[in-house]
């Protein structure tokens, strides 16, 4: 794989797109488990981005947002980031939790809990999925969230990430709960091995079913 | 009239006079802006990683403070600045998430901060002002005609250094 021109041809694209839609409904059903209440999550898009483009994603670099953090480590490593524009942080708190609707950029500690909760959730599951799929062992660490522009919350996961490669795998979805769509995007930054195994495994596991 | 120019993560830009340099949403990267008052002449760097020998990936230099900073400052003498009369003001280095692992990515804003100043005191620059660590973001606006940088944040206030 060379470094700064990696690209995803359609077949990777389409694996990488069914790996994340697998994760994405094996996420939201932990979630409505957890919230005993009916949650969906539709994946309109996967993407590979460069770094450079990365905060564009969600709405600029100076957008405020929630951004639910974790490590992962085990047959491969990489970051995992939850994130939500803070509106949408504040809907999934109301929604989902109960609590009251307060100013949407200042979250208290049970609030900060509860998005750092979810956020763990989600990734656990979505990581399950990845690792069932590929016959990885991926485990995620203790998450943290924090609230602020999205530059700087997305700066840990791309500076960990540049160490070694320039690219995101960046996925806009959308919670449905009790009426309510609530706007969220996951990121895996995978280190290289990671992307590899991934697309690998998966080619391997397709080719024998199309045989 | 001069230009605004915004920098971006893993870059640097030189200025003059009128100009403004800005780089936005400074999380455990660490903006460094260098300034010759006399020529008003000046640049910012938004960088990423400690030192660029400790990593694999040296594609883009200019992300690492070893690279960036020398490279800025050549640049600012090639334009006329007189390097004794440079200095430097820093912001960024945040702790953005709270996590119980000792690994060193998750130190990257103190370890981004302490690059920065080895590489300044190697080139002989002075830090005249720093705004660094804690855990929040920081966006940079950087004044040529006097050599003013606002620090803003979310929820932090703006502070001029």
């Amino acid at each position: 794989m060379e470094e700064n021109s990696y690209y995803l041809d359609d077949w990777q694209r389409d694996i990488l797109r069914e790996v994340f839609n697998i994760g994405a409904g094996n996420a939201a059903t932990s979630l409505s488990q957890l919230m005993n209440m009916h949650i969906d999550m539709d994946v309109p898009e996967v993407v590979l981005l460069p770094f450079s483009e990365v905060a564009d994603q969600v709405g600029g670099e100076e957008e405020i947002v929630a951004g639910v953090f974790l490590t992962i480590d085990g047959s491969a490593s990489g970051s995992f980031v939850f994130v939500l524009p803070v509106e949408s942080a504040a809907n999934l708190v109301s929604t989902l939790f109960g609590f009251p609707k307060g100013e949407a950029t200042a979250f208290n500690d049970m609030e900060k809990s509860a998005l750092t909760e979810t956020g763990n959730i989600l990734a656990a599951s979505f990581l399950n999925a990845v690792a069932g799929l590929t016959g990885m062992t991926l485990s995620p660490s203790v998450p943290d969230v924090a609230v602020d522009m999205a530059g700087a919350v997305l700066s840990v996961p791309l500076i960990r990430a540049s160490q070694d490669f320039d690219y995101a795998l960046v996925m806009e979805a959308q919670l449905l709960a009790q009426g309510d769509k609530i706007k969220c995007f996951f990121f895996l930054l995978p280190d290289p091995e990671l992307l590899e195994v991934i697309l690998d495994k998966l080619k391997v596991a397709a080719d024998g079913y199309q045989r | 009239m001069g230009i605004s120019v915004n920098v971006k993560m893993g870059e640097y830009s030189n200025g003059l006079d009128d100009d403004i340099l800005t780089t936005t949403a400074l999380g455990s990267c660490v903006g460094i802006a260098l300034y010759d008052p006399q020529q008003r002449i000046g640049g910012l760097a938004h960088i990423m990683l400690p030192f660029s020998h400790q990593f694999r990936s040296s594609d883009n230099p200019a992300k690492f403070a070893d690279k960036a900073i020398p490279a800025m400052l050549e640049k600012m003498i090639g334009q006329g600045a007189n390097r004794h009369r440079v200095w430097a003001k820093i912001a960024g280095g945040a702790h953005m998430f709270a996590m119980p692992v000792s690994s060193d990515v998750m130190r990257i804003g103190e370890r981004n901060v302490d690059a920065v100043k080895a590489v300044l005191r190697q080139e002989g620059i002075r830090i005249i002002r720093e705004d660094t660590g804690n855990n929040y973001g920081r966006s940079l606006e950087f004044y040529l005609r006097d050599g003013r940088v606002l620090v803003k944040t979310v929820g932090h206030g703006t502070v001029e250094l």
